[in-house]
């Protein structure tokens, strides 16, 4: 589904990305892990096609497109779905009416007819009780003075609703309780699917306790440097990151 | 024609006028007509050179060869000019045509047999005390070469006054409809709203074009708030792209007062609005609210002023432009804070959005506080779509076009829920999701 090879990504001239080579199949979970700065985050966004990367080498293949020629909203069109680490908060602007405008750009591109208003209620309530969000909250501005849960738990809303074929997660886990966590991670499990291939980016390795990988790959200083299965969590978690950075060191 | 000799034909118009018509006018509104005049023969336009028409020059507005107008225009239907307006259908309304009072499109069906809503003109041939002791004494015709013009021309406009303790719950529309297709028309229609103690009133002004090409409508609006009455009022301009408009809106509050004034400008080529509120009476309250929004070349200038004349008055006003194209956008509030009103509390703040690199807009703030036991702020910016909110959105499908739509929206979307008329608002909104939509 996705094939990414000798992706390298710099931004305001800083190389951030340099060589990436991951191929992501149909039906898998895919992490990725990393300390901080090595690129997790910057992979996710050039995914997903925010600008001012600039893509000095390599190429990433979706559904055999080329991904990095196509505008963000081309690529969300085509099943693609960023769950953001910083969900941004838009005033004035309801999650309900945001996401049936969204829905309807995606059900148009596919040749679907657009959802009214009752249609779009009616979808809306069952990927409510998914994330056990009240739909009070959804007809506030779109993550207008949410907290850090709500945020997150909006993001997987949108994500149920919008159905993408290839999601990534950046840092979906960051900044919440156990609650939540369960509850997003409960959102992002009923999702999966022989169809959909997820990648999840995360610091640590709590989330992998609630959303099983079948892949584990560690990204440091722009590369990736370690694949394996989920056993590689568990062994960073009780490694810690120093040796990766070791291993990376004596290697280079 | 030079601005001179614009002003040498307004002149000579006047004269012609007076000289023909003597026509029945009552003593008062004959004498306020000739002050005005005198007035204006001595201030004419403002220029550059006066410090509140700094970044507007009406030139062009005032040198076009306009006609007086005199209520013509027949090219347009009922449903338009109410659906133009805003105008909740059945709600009791008084329309003008080019200034002059339509009675078969207006309706004041439902108002209590007390509420005064008329048209000046039926009026002011009587020598009506009310009218000779409220009309000019609140807009201050020796400040503005625009006020002075409208008062020598003073023809015709709404009469609105609700007696003391009466409370209307639904709105009352002035629809103010303007253009001509044959020639350009001027006229200067004049609005009094007289609010009795504790009483309510909401009331949208709207001015708006039935006809394409120039004009040029010289509005003025005077509103007293007697104590503790509640005034929700919105001047909603709709006005034709090759449109000029002057206007003002001269409030006076009295004791523990509220009124909230909303200038709501969506279109006109050239749009001046002069506000001056003053908090006349102790423990005053008003809620100053502009949405502007240009495109094209249009030009819109808001000036406000709030005179805190008494103790405990308080006042709070948000304007936001959302300006694209060469528009271009004024805003300058004003506040004075006279000796005697201790504890005023005093908050402005001015936002504008520039969605197109040719877009100006200009903002000033101005505090003169002369009272030491005060709470003061201001604060404006002028910024651009967000990057990241604009990424947001078109990571989940929405067009480039369609995300700066729907944030353009959103950032007009907090001054229009202030606007306290529920009908309005919800028209408003509607407008702005369809206007956006289209840019």
């Amino acid at each position: 589904m996705l094939d990414i090879r000798g992706l390298r990504v710099a931004v305001a001239g800083k190389e951030i990305l340099r060589g990436i080579d991951l191929a992501v199949g149909a039906g898998e979970v895919h992490a990725i892990m990393g300390p901080n700065g090595s690129g997790k985050s910057t992979l996710a966004h050039v995914l997903a096609g925010r600008e001012n990367y600039q893509v000095v080498a390599g190429e990433a293949l979706y559904r055999g497109h080329d991904l990095l020629a196509m505008s963000p909203e081309a690529r969300a069109r085509e099943g693609i779905f960023l769950a953001f680490q910083y969900p941004v908060e838009i005033p004035g602007v309801s999650t309900t009416y945001f996401l049936k405008a969204a829905l309807n750009a995606l059900r148009k591109h596919r040749g679907q007819d657009e959802l009214d208003a009752m249609e779009f209620l009616a979808l809306i309530k069952d990927k409510l009780k998914l994330v056990e969000m009240d739909q009070a909250l959804i007809n506030r501005p779109l993550n207008e003075g949410f907290s850090g849960g709500e945020k997150k738990r909006n993001e997987i809303l949108q994500m149920a609703v919008l159905d993408p074929t290839l999601a990534l997660l950046d840092e979906t886990d960051s900044g919440l309780d156990i609650d939540a966590l369960r509850i997003v991670a409960g959102g992002v499990n009923a999702l999966r699917g022989k169809d959909r291939a997820m990648i999840v980016i995360t610091h640590y390795q709590r989330l992998l306790g609630y959303i099983v990988p079948d892949f584990v790959h560690v990204l440091y200083d722009g590369r990736i440097v370690k694949s394996g299965t989920k056993e590689l969590a568990f062994e960073l978690e009780s490694k810690g990151y120093d040796w990766i950075k070791n291993e990376a060191a004596a290697t280079h | 024609m030079s601005v001179s000799e614009s002003r040498g034909r307004f002149i000579a118009a006047f004269n012609e006028r007076r000289a023909a018509a003597r026509d029945g006018a009552a003593v008062w509104l004959d004498e306020l007509r000739q002050a005005g005049m005198s007035s204006f023969a001595e201030l004419g336009f403002p220029t550059a050179k006066n410090e509140e028409w700094r970044y507007t020059n009406v030139e062009a507005a005032v040198s076009l060869p306009f006609a007086q107008a005199n209520g013509e225009s027949k090219s347009f239907s009922t449903r338009d000019i109410l659906a133009q307006g805003f105008v909740e259908s059945g709600a009791p309304r008084l329309v003008f045509l080019n200034g002059v009072y339509a009675p078969g499109l207006s309706s004041t069906r439902g108002l209590p047999a007390d509420v005064r809503a008329a048209s000046l003109a039926d009026q002011s041939g009587r020598d009506d005390a009310l009218l000779a002791a409220r009309i000019g004494r609140y807009a201050d015709l020796r400040r503005n070469g625009f006020v002075a013009l409208n008062t020598a021309f003073m023809n015709d406009g709404a009469v609105l006054v609700i007696p003391p303790g009466c409370r209307l719950a639904e709105p009352i529309y002035l629809v103010y409809a303007s253009g001509a297709p044959q020639r350009p028309l001027v006229s200067h229609p004049r609005t009094l709203i007289v609010l009795g103690a504790n009483s309510e009133v909401k009331v949208v002004e709207s001015y708006i074009a039935v006809a394409p090409g120039g004009y040029f409508c010289n509005a003025v609006t005077e509103l007293v708030g007697e104590a503790a009455s509640v005034a929700h009022y919105c001047r909603l301009q709709r006005e034709g792209e090759a449109a000029f408009h002057m206007g003002t809106l001269a409030a006076h509050l009295g004791r523990g007062a509220h009124l909230t004034a909303s200038a709501v400008t969506l279109s006109g080529a050239l749009v001046r609005n002069n506000v001056h509120v003053s908090l006349n009476g102790e423990g005053a309250e008003c809620v100053l609210n502009g949405l502007y929004i240009g495109a094209g070349r249009e030009h819109i200038d808001n000036f406000t002023e709030i005179e805190h004349v008494k103790p405990r008055a308080t006042s709070s006003e948000l304007y936001k432009g959302i300006l694209d194209g060469a528009a271009h956008g004024v805003f300058n509030g004003k506040i004075v804070v006279h000796k005697d009103a201790q504890k005023s509390d005093a908050r402005q703040t001015n936002r504008n959005l520039l969605l197109s690199a040719d877009a100006v807009v200009n903002t000033k703030p101005q505090l003169e506080i002369y009272a030491d036991d005060v709470k003061c702020s201001h604060g404006s910016t002028i910024g651009q779509l967000d990057p990241d909110a604009l990424f947001y959105l078109r990571s989940r499908g929405l067009g480039s076009d369609e995300a700066r739509s729907l944030l353009s929206f959103g950032f007009a979307s907090d001054v229009v829920e202030r606007l306290k008329i529920d009908a309005l608002r919800r028209r408003l909104n509607d407008y702005l999701l369809e206007k956006f939509r289209k840019v």
